[in-house]
């Protein structure tokens, strides 16, 4: 029944061989386009199949196993892949919006002289996403994780020629690879301490089916999911490893969708929602969890508020959005943070490729007019909403979905987290405070965008303004289907409270329900108290757009003088607090010198000091004895007679 | 046929180079041809021993030759006793695949005194062959010797402008290492002897079942141990390994740290650890605590080179070190790893070798500083350089993964679980030197002018590279081939290197060292 899963992934891998091998000799970009987008959308075919399939299942739970990987002694690795609603959700998700994407990026890419690297790489990359997802054990998700890992570094450096994007690109890499030191300890502490009860496995099923031989809440079991919760924090870009995603955005914009917006980034929430068994087990790793989560959507939000480039905002509103999705799996909201991960990657993507038409359309004026302005600053833009209205409209669409504004996608989930970190035994009133005030700013902030590209005065260079096109169909249509997702996408998940029946968090029972009823995670309040915050946290996002529109509609001026008075604080905001900076002078130099002094100090210094010194002693050594070797017969002679002399007088002395 | 198959695999190479001498000193092409045919014949030879499926299920010794050779009654009896197991089986496979790789990459890079550097290069490949199977631990000692006067003759004849340093120091380190065994090989013999015990010659497989007194072990295997922690290189007796590596040509850099450095690890592995298993666990800890800290080092000390060829040495370091880590957890999934990461290091470490090689021959530097924006001149070299990088980083899918997996998995469930802890931070340092050094020579515009036209990747490179990255992804993705047959083997060792122990150090509280395990 769900022996083909592995189609899934296959499609796209052949797909990224195809393009990578011969797309060189293709060159005709409707024929690369066409291979890639096809293998994708035929992925999403299969994963319908299967997700309408496990809907009308009473079974949730299919593994498949195609073949064995590694085995050696206890160690047992299968190619084997797992469909539960978990993965079901996730590979809809990660197939849909992909295939919209690739069909995005048809246009997008157009003209561009990596065309079939592109594609090959996009393919790759949902390869690997898709490994990620399916995956049956901890082993074969890590192949998914590094494998994303390695296509994100591919498409950052896509334009490899720029410094910034190869440095972004490594930096992607390595701050990924310190979550997953953390990934990979945490899988063989788990895997031994399994073990060392007599359970060895890396498989999930397994894994939560014995969970219970752990101490709840004990030691081991914490460390565990801290380390699970490092990996998680380098992918998702959580403090303190969400550097590298705001430097991301050196890669082109539909790669800014997919992988550093819908996917690839929620590979930390995803993974704590898969071992939500393990994480449920240990309060003090779930607190962290919801902390660095809610702190994560606060910080990056105030970054966010002072950023002109149009990108690096949706940026850290990525950040402050996974900072959600944490809060919520931290306070043992698992169904409602999937259900944000769901929503964000409907709004989300759809921002992003609009902000990637709106960057297309700029360009093309700049272009135009044979400037070299900047087609990502917001301060260029302006009046935007008649040129490309398609655009406008979708975007808009997403910017009050994200809001928080009723009857959007992003309402519902948004509302879901932020009444079960206020109510849930695993919650705090403090948690929901932050969760408040970052909605608030990210009303502010995403207005602000919406304001400063879309109305007003154009402020386009004059030689280029009145050439800026709406973008064509290949990239809007892909706009008006996520920007409908984006306001439908909630309904899935309406609340008791408002008269829904919460489809989501049912289809989820399979997944969450045991370790939420085992761990006795539940979340109390009376309907009042639920009402009451729901209209708080309303308000607070409707006061934040309210803002914006006194600052950058109404009163244009007013942020000048802003910035005037507050100059300090807006430089930190707008340095980002100097966290890379930070970074660099504890951590990077710091290595750096480390190895110089390793290497000059140590392996020359005193190692080849040593060994050459040796040599050296050798050498004097003989050179002093050659001193003796003179050749000359007297010489001889005369050490000789000395000789004897010394063994005479040695006898008749003693 | 068969029961002669190693001598036959041997001697060959010898019999090649005897040809080689008597070839005409000015055919540069018939004399690297003809030594490419001959290691070709040798690999396809080798053929039948990786698919014979005895190695599945037995952990006896194959294809097992045995000729009496010199004999002088009672104080000195030596045999040629050859044959293989589970772990030399890939050890012997590895030196059969790379050598032709090898050979071929000398097509340009070596033009003066061809027919010197092939007969070399063949007497090198009988040497490296002889001294994996060996049984005879006498036999060994003559191979390994063998194998030190090519690489000092190709090392200091065809290397670079410090080639006479490099090739003096790499002669000493390892003679003085060579010397300290060759006392402990001797006295172990005679302890024979005298104890009464009957063997034939230096016979290991006699040795292994010979019991001796702590205090002599600890000294026998420190002997040992020296001998080949210089050989691999362990920290702090590496710093050798730099020097060669740079001043070596490109197909010497490659056997150098594809086969020779192997002859390190192997050791530990059929001498060191099963003959002196109670000194090897004394000494244990400290052993894995140098594999770890060469782990680190290597890595940040690569991290900072200014030389490609010296990066990749550095590198080496690192790795080898992971090998050690895993072969030292002493239970089937760590040394399973360490025997896989030395095929591995073979692999992705000779790629990257020849990958310094094809570079310097095009502009004859190999300063990171003089490169930039090669992915945009080369696209073929880009692809096949990032393919080699990532699995040198060890990404999952590729060769490399696997190996360190089962190291850090196998020594995380042995006593050495906070060794293995600091070890996993080497796949942080490994990213970060591998793709910093990518970046400076690969991205970025092409600042150089030198650098503006240099030819992609041409037929004889890509077959060079082609066999290479078949098995990046072949062990990346199926690697069961590979351990299915070492499997047995290992087990063996892990009993060998327990039941004659006095003194039970595991099972007390440690359910994982070997107990539990299976």
């Amino acid at each position: 029944m769900y022996d083909k899963l592995w189609l899934i992934p296959f499609f796209p891998l052949v797909g990224s061989i195809i393009n990578g091998l011969l797309g060189k000799k293709i060159k005709n970009e409707k024929v690369i386009g066409g291979i890639s987008t096809v293998a994708i959308a035929l992925s999403f075919v299969v994963s319908c199949k299967y997700f309408f399939q496990l809907l009308g299942d009473t079974d949730k739970t299919h593994e498949s196993i195609v073949a064995s990987w590694m085995s050696v002694g206890s160690l047992q690795v299968d190619w084997g892949f797992l469909l539960d609603p978990l993965s079901a959700l996730m590979i809809m998700v990660v197939t849909g919006v992909g295939s919209l994407i690739h069909l995005y990026s048809i246009g997008y890419m157009h003209g561009e002289e990596g065309f079939y690297r592109f594609f090959s790489y996009l393919n790759l990359f949902c390869f690997s996403m898709l490994m990620l997802v399916l995956g049956n054990n901890a082993l074969v998700m890590f192949v998914g994780w590094e494998g994303v890992g390695l296509c994100s570094y591919l498409l950052i450096g896509y334009y490899f020629e720029k410094k910034s994007a190869g440095d972004a690109a490594k930096k992607a890499f390595v701050v990924n690879r310190i979550g997953d030191f953390g990934f990979l300890l945490g899988l063989f502490l788990l895997f031994w301490t399994l073990g060392s009860k007599g359970v060895w496995t890396i498989q999930f099923t397994e894994i939560a089916a014995n969970a219970h031989l752990l101490e709840s809440g004990g030691v081991i079991v914490t460390i565990i999911t801290l380390c699970f919760f490092l990996g998680a924090c380098g992918k998702s870009a959580q403090i303190p490893l969400f550097t590298w995603l705001p430097d991301a955005m050196e890669g082109p914009t539909p790669v800014s969708a997919l992988i550093h917006a819908a996917t690839m980034v929620t590979a930390g929430v995803y993974m704590i929602g898969r071992m939500c068994g393990l994480f449920a087990m240990a309060p003090t790793t779930m607190m962290v969890v919801a902390t660095v989560g809610a702190a994560t959507a606060l910080f990056a939000a105030t970054i966010g508020l002072a950023q002109n480039d149009i990108k690096r905002v949706l940026a850290y509103s990525t950040v402050s959005q996974l900072g959600y999705m944490f809060l919520a799996m931290g306070v043992g909201a698992f169904s409602a943070g999937i259900f944000h991960l769901m929503t964000h990657a409907f709004f989300k993507a759809c921002l992003f490729l609009g902000s990637g038409s709106v960057i297309h359309g700029m360009h093309h004026g700049y272009h135009h007019a044979h400037l070299h302005d900047d087609p990502q600053d917001m301060r260029n833009m302006g009046g935007l909403r008649k040129k490309m209205p398609i655009t406008f409209i979708t975007f808009l669409v997403s910017t009050i979905a994200i809001s928080g504004i009723p009857l959007f996608s992003g309402f519902f989930s948004k509302d879901e987290i932020l009444w079960w970190s206020f109510g849930s035994n695993r919650g705090h009133w403090s948690l929901w405070l932050l969760g408040a005030i970052a909605a608030g700013m990210t009303a502010f902030y995403m207005f602000r965008l919406v304001f400063m590209t879309f109305y007003g005065e154009q402020r386009t260079d004059a030689r280029a303004k009145d050439h800026i096109p709406e973008s064509p169909l290949t990239i809007t249509i892909p706009l008006m289907v996520l920007g409908v997702l984006a306001v439908i996408g909630g309904y899935v998940g309406v609340p008791a409270i408002l008269g829904g029946a919460n489809h989501i968090h049912h289809y989820f029972e399979p997944v969450f329900g045991e370790a939420i009823k085992l761990n006795n995670i539940s979340a109390h309040g009376s309907h009042a108290t639920e009402y009451a915050l729901m209209a708080i946290s309303v308000g607070i996002a409707v006061f934040g757009i309210f803002l914006a529109w006194t600052m950058y509609v109404k009163n244009p001026a007013l942020p000048g003088q802003f910035v005037a008075k507050f100059t300090g604080l807006h430089r930190v905001i707008f340095n980002k607090w100097y966290v890379d900076e930070i970074y660099d002078a504890l951590f990077v130099n710091p290595t750096k010198r480390l190895g110089t002094f390793l290497w000059r100090g140590i392996d020359v210094r005193v190692v080849d000091g040593i060994v050459n010194g040796v040599g050296k002693l050798v050498n004097v050594g003989s050179m002093l004895l050659r001193y003796t070797q003179t050749g000359y017969v007297h010489n001889y002679a005369f050490m000789m007679v000395v000789g004897m002399l010394f063994i005479v007088g040695f006898y008749i002395l003693r | 046929m068969t029961e002669h198959l190693l001598s036959l695999l041997t001697f060959l190479p010898l019999v090649g180079m005897i040809v080689v001498l008597f070839l005409p000193r000015d055919n540069g092409p018939l004399l690297k041809g003809c030594t490419l045919v001959v290691t070709l014949i040798v690999f396809l030879a080798s053929l039948p021993l990786a698919f014979n499926d005895v190695f599945k299920t037995s952990a006896e010794m194959q294809y097992v030759e045995f000729v009496k050779w010199i004999n002088i009654g009672d104080y000195f009896q030596m045999n040629y006793f050859v044959g293989i197991d589970g772990i030399s089986l890939w050890l012997v496979m590895l030196t059969t695949f790379i050598m032709p790789i090898a050979v071929l990459s000398t097509w340009n890079a070596v033009d003066k005194n061809i027919k010197g550097f092939m007969a070399l290069s063949l007497m090198l490949e009988t040497a490296m062959l002889g001294a994996f199977i060996s049984l005879d631990l006498f036999l060994f000692y003559i191979f390994w010797e063998l194998m030190l006067i090519p690489m000092y003759f190709m090392i200091g004849i065809w290397g670079g402008k410090n080639r006479i340093y490099a090739a003096v120091k790499f002669f000493i380190y390892t003679a003085v290492g060579s010397l300290l065994m060759l006392v402990a090989i001797i006295y172990i013999y005679y302890h024979a002897v005298q104890s009464g015990i009957n063997i034939d010659g230096f016979s290991i497989l006699d040795f292994y079942n010979m019991s001796m007194e702590p205090e002599l072990q600890t000294l026998l295997f420190l002997a040992f141990a020296l001998s080949f922690a210089i050989k691999v290189p362990m920290f702090p007796v590496h710093t050798w390994l730099a020097d060669a590596h740079t001043e070596a040509p490109t197909a010497g850099s490659v056997i150098l740290a594809a086969i020779l450095l192997k002859m390190g690890t192997y050791g530990y592995v059929r001498f060191a650890i099963p003959l002196f298993p109670e000194a090897t666990q004394q000494f244990l800890p400290y052993l894995a605590l140098l594999a770890v800290i060469g782990i680190i080092y290597g890595a940040l000390v690569a991290m900072m080179q200014e030389d490609v060829k010296k990066l990749v040495a550095y590198s080496s370091v690192s790795h080898l070190g992971f090998v050690m880590l895993g072969i030292f957890a002493l239970n089937i999934q760590g040394l399973a790893g360490g025997m896989l990461q030395m095929i591995n290091h073979g692999i992705s470490t000779g790629a990257l070798f020849l990958i310094v090689g094809f570079i310097y021959e095009r502009r004859h530097t190999r300063a990171i500083a003089d490169f930039g924006g090669l992915a945009k001149v080369m696209p073929v070299f880009a692809t096949v350089f990032m393919i080699i990088t990532f699995s040198s980083i060890g990404l999952p899918g590729t060769n490399g993964f696997v190996g360190e997996f089962l190291i850090l998995m196998g020594a995380f469930a042995s006593e050495l679980r906070w060794f293995a802890v600091f070890a996993t931070t080497g796949v942080i340092f490994a990213a970060v030197y591998m793709l910093w050094m990518f970046q400076r020579v690969m991205f970025g515009k092409v600042t150089n002018p030198a650098n503006e036209k240099l030819d992609d990747l041409s037929m004889r490179e890509m077959a060079l590279m082609l066999p290479l990255l078949l098995f990046v992804f072949w062990i990346g993705i199926y690697p069961n081939v590979f351990l299915e047959k070492m499997n047995p083997s290992l087990e063996n060792l892990i009993k060998q290197s327990t039941s004659k122990q006095h003194v039970a150090v595991v099972e007390v509280e440690q359910p994982s060292l070997l107990t539990l395990n299976k």
